[in-house]
């Protein structure tokens, strides 16, 4: 292992390390907590739980976000639900089950010690959030009910209808909003960090862009927390919030914070297919939907031919002409195999000719069945006997609405399709980052006093993440990991008193900030950051996306570095500085996702293996599925920005240990 | 499709702001509202003209931030949706619309269309919550059943995602539709039970206090949400208000 890494995992078995560690860390007392400041960045239920949390303990926090309210984080949008081990289905979960379900799912690249922790909480969480009023589904009992998800087999998944996502954060908005009416948290709406201020070594620090007056503020902390989400908008198109983006995680890297796995993202399977030029965003339709809809394509090439020119219909075709390749492939986990594996699959059948859409680029996702499953059980419940087809048929439509109703209302509105009658038509996109910003045990980069929480930091989904687990991680980070171990580090800051923003290291900082957003105004150049961004996003897409080769990385390498060089001499953004400028805050976060998606080529080329979302071309079976490798690849890549370039950042290695669970070949047939 | 655009254009919250008109061409029905706003952006700046300015992020419908006032109506014509997801199929080749902010006294402009929301913030900070902190070792999530037509009811009125179409929608510029569904939320809940009184008072004072009109009962916030947030949680709030006053 590096010399520079130190991940601090506690000694002792797996199910007993964070409770002794818990037991042990440094407590700040109550009368000291009130003497240190606290930095936030990012309000989704990473921020906003980390943020709320920590003021009711009593330290003064400061919360940032770039949006006009912290409800509003892209945490919102998760759609299917949330993981605990509560094993209330009593089909046989259990912490360990979660724990091994989630190794395995991340196809054995994340790390034991802070994977088992996250289990351990996840019950916690649900508790939390169902005392918070968090209004999850009910069966007719009064109790919660679950669903299953992609990559399990168990029902460990709570859930709101399509809306988890909204529902969780809105709770932790509310618990944050609390904090922010007692005046323990400060919220700074409609900032961005633009540069991390380091002090003696430490992140004492941020530089912010108010961004409505423009103006650049310096404010100081005794630590900083980064949870600013994912950085999926490295590829233009993906499932992400147009705001979204790297900036924040990207300026701590440049400022010593090593970044992890960065080539590690995942394409979700099914989101609504791209539909034209203009598109700004793709929308994903839940993984739960794969609890019910069959997953096809034509079996003949002819038959796909023919629904591509609209000779022929979905509703056509018999069963025998339908090729259900996840459950023909996959007969165990059928159409729940994890997304890699799923996505893969499509691009697979796609890549063969059986795409079913103008662009050839789409797959069916079929409810029919379920639809007839479902009204035939309610026929049942009803005793009746003689149901006619289009009695049961309408009776499984309506169960089927009020499990999905929102998302095919969502479908109906942007394909103008009726989902209850034709199947869905799918393709994979770009969903979620699981690499990020290294850290250890307690969630602390490579630079002391800087945490990093949420879909922002490396460490609990290896190289894939499950279905369910994002919500998870956010709310364990925020509410039950946080708290506990910024003590590791502030406990020996309660005589420090605050911190000056006169020091000079905040100067330098907010004028180089100042002389970056100078350089993107003062280009005078022809060409709308909007265009590079997309041209960025077809690079990365191409070459960095599902597959990848050695000869494509190398490409791309070439191409992101012209791309750069060509953006900072002919990016147009108009406006000034001080003043609203929404284009320049673009130009600022697209500028950070040109460096980043270099380095996500330069890791994608190290990795000879192909494993979890790092497909390489030249490392899979003969029957195309993912070739692993142990020997040489079982690390953690954290890469330290070295040589003021991206592309000559330099490669430490965290050793991955596997004690509890077995490396094998992750198999799912 | 060609259009032309009546784009409501204000530098800031001092200045008076007018409506300027430009065309764009070549706009595809499959395009989303604010995809035909990126064109039209993108076509500005190259003509050297700073964009339009206007709130939006998830570009699915869930995060409330954008907020046009589409030919007089929150949302556009198209219902049960944000400005997001209305689709440009929803117009015809060669009409003239109109865009415009959220128009209400407690929404200043920022700029262009763009709104200062966060009266409504401040109206959750004054009791849209349930006060507990974080604990490792609160009782067991199912350890109170709750029945299921009262979760789902529950469930319907915390959906809200508060972009403020019905504030804009309303004559009097009311914000009841949004205070009530927090309310409710609550109020249909056992968790909510400990704090209902002073709830229902502080939100409802608050969200006066921000300068929010009266509600009037005629029902076009319901009609214009694009969440489907049912009246009824305004009835209801109502109901804990009046209870409130008795009690207290």
């Amino acid at each position: 292992m590096s010399s520079k890494l130190n991940s601090r995992i506690p000694e002792g078995p797996i199910s007993e390390k964070w409770t002794k560690h818990k037991g042990t860390i440094p407590l700040v007392s109550p009368a000291n907590k009130r003497r240190i400041d606290i930095i936030v960045v990012g309000t989704g239920l990473a921020g906003s739980s980390a943020a709320a949390s920590l003021a009711e303990l009593g330290y003064n926090v400061k919360a940032f976000c770039f949006q006009d309210s912290p409800r509003r984080a892209h945490s919102i949008a998760a759609q299917g639900g949330i993981n605990a081990a509560k094993n209330y289905q009593n089909d046989g979960d259990s912490v360990f089950r979660l724990f091994y379900d989630t190794v395995k799912g991340g196809d054995y690249r994340s790390r034991e010690a802070n994977v088992h922790r996250l289990a351990e909480v996840s019950a916690s969480i649900i508790d939390q959030c169902v005392a918070q009023g968090v209004p999850f589904a009910r069966d007719y009992g009064g109790l919660l009910d679950n669903r299953s998800f992609g990559g399990v087999q168990v029902s460990r998944t709570f859930y709101a209808k399509g809306q988890t996502g909204q529902q969780l954060l809105l709770g932790a908005y509310s618990a944050l909003e609390r904090q922010v009416a007692k005046g323990r948290v400060k919220m700074y709406a409609r900032h961005e960090m633009v540069d991390l201020v380091v002090v003696d070594g430490k992140a004492r620090g941020i530089i912010a862009r108010n961004l409505v007056t423009g103006e650049l503020e310096r404010h100081s902390a005794h630590a900083v927390i980064i949870a600013s989400g994912g950085y999926g908008n490295v590829f233009y198109l993906s499932t992400n919030a147009m705001g979204s983006n790297v900036t924040a995680a990207w300026k701590a890297h440049k400022k010593g914070a090593f970044f992890a796995n960065p080539c590690f993202t995942q394409i979700h399977p099914t989101c609504i297919p791209v539909s034209g030029e203009s598109q700004s965003k793709l929308t994903l339709m839940s993984e739960s939907l794969r609890n019910d809809g069959r997953i096809w394509v034509p079996a003949s090439l002819e038959d796909a031919k023919a629904i591509r020119e609209g000779r022929l219909k979905a509703t056509d075709l018999t069963e025998e002409q339908r090729d259900y390749y996840l459950e023909r492939r996959y007969p165990a986990f059928g159409n729940l195999v994890p997304r890699d594996v799923a996505s893969r699959a499509a691009k697979e059948r796609c890549d063969a000719g059986y795409g079913v859409n103008k662009t050839g680029e789409a797959v069916y996702l079929d409810f029919s069945a379920a639809i007839m499953r479902y009204g035939q059980e309610q026929a049942n419940l009803k005793n009746m006997t003689n149901a006619s087809e289009a009695e049961i048929r309408a009776m499984g439509t309506k169960v089927v609405e009020s499990k999905y109703g929102n998302l095919f209302q969502m479908y109906e509105k942007i394909t103008d399709e009726n989902p209850y009658v034709t199947p869905m038509k799918i393709y994979p996109a770009v969903h979620y980052t699981m690499g990020g910003l290294w850290v250890d045990y307690n969630l602390m980069s490579t630079v002391p006093g800087l945490f990093v929480a949420g879909e922002a930091n490396f460490s609990d989904h290896g190289a894939n993440r499950l279905g369910a687990s994002a919500l998870m991680q956010g709310l364990a980070d925020g509410y039950f990991v946080l708290p506990y171990t910024v003590g590791t580090f502030l406990a020996d800051d309660i005589r420090t008193g605050s911190i000056s923003t006169d020091l000079p290291e905040f100067a330098e900082a907010e004028a180089a900030a100042k002389a970056r957003l100078e350089g993107f105004l003062n280009a005078n150049g022809s060409t709308p950051v909007e265009v590079f961004h997309r041209r960025l996003g077809k690079i990365v897409w191409d070459k960095i996306g599902m597959a990848r080769s050695e000869s494509g990385l190398k490409t791309a390498i070439e191409e992101i570095r012209a791309l750069r060089e060509e953006f900072y001499r002919d990016v147009k953004v108009l406006g000034g500085m001080f003043e609203m400028n929404p284009e320049l805050d673009k130009a600022n976060r697209v500028a950070d996702f040109m460096e980043l998606a270099e380095l996500m080529a330069l890791d994608a080329l190290t990795r000879n293996e192909s494993c979890g979302g790092h497909f390489r071309e030249e490392y899979q079976s003969e029957e195309g599925e993912a070739l692993r490798q142990d020997e040489e690849f079982a690390f953690v890549s954290a890469w330290e920005f070295t040589d003021n370039d991206p592309g000559k950042a330099t490669l430490h290695k965290e050793d991955l240990v596997f004690d509890n669970v077995k490396l094998v070949t992750r198999s799912y047939k | 499709m060609n259009l032309t655009l009546k784009v409501w254009r204000q530098k800031s919250a001092q200045d008076a702001g007018k409506f300027e008109t430009y065309q764009v061409s070549d706009i595809s029905p499959d395009m989303s509202f604010l995809e035909m706003m990126d064109v039209l952006n993108e076509q500005l700046i190259s003509k050297g003209t700073e964009s339009v300015v206007f709130d939006h992020d998830c570009r699915e419908g869930i995060c409330g931030m954008c907020s046009m006032f589409i030919n007089g109506e929150a949302h556009g014509p198209d219902r049960g949706v944000t400005t997001c997801q209305l689709h440009m199929r929803k117009f015809k080749d060669g009409d003239t619309i109109t865009v415009e902010p959220w128009r209400a006294k407690a929404f200043p402009v920022v700029r262009d269309l763009m709104v200062d929301r966060s009266a409504f913030d401040r109206v959750i900070q004054a009791g849209g919550y349930i006060s507990v902190n974080t604990m490792g070792n609160l009782p067991d999530a199912n350890a109170t059943p709750i029945e299921k037509h009262d979760a789902d009811a529950a469930f319907d009125a915390a959906t809200c995602i508060g972009c403020g179409a019905c504030v804009a929608t309303c004559k009097n510029a009311s914000a009841m539709l949004f205070v009530s569904a927090k309310v409710s939320q609550f109020a249909l809940l056992p968790q909510g039970q400990v704090e209902a009184t002073d709830r229902v008072r502080n939100m409802v004072q608050q969200m006066d206090l921000e300068g929010f009109g009266n509600c009037t009962n005629t029902g076009a916030c319901e009609v214009e949400c694009p969440k489907g947030i049912s009246i009824e949680n305004i009835a209801r709030m109502n109901r804990e208000y009046l209870k409130a006053s008795i009690t207290a």
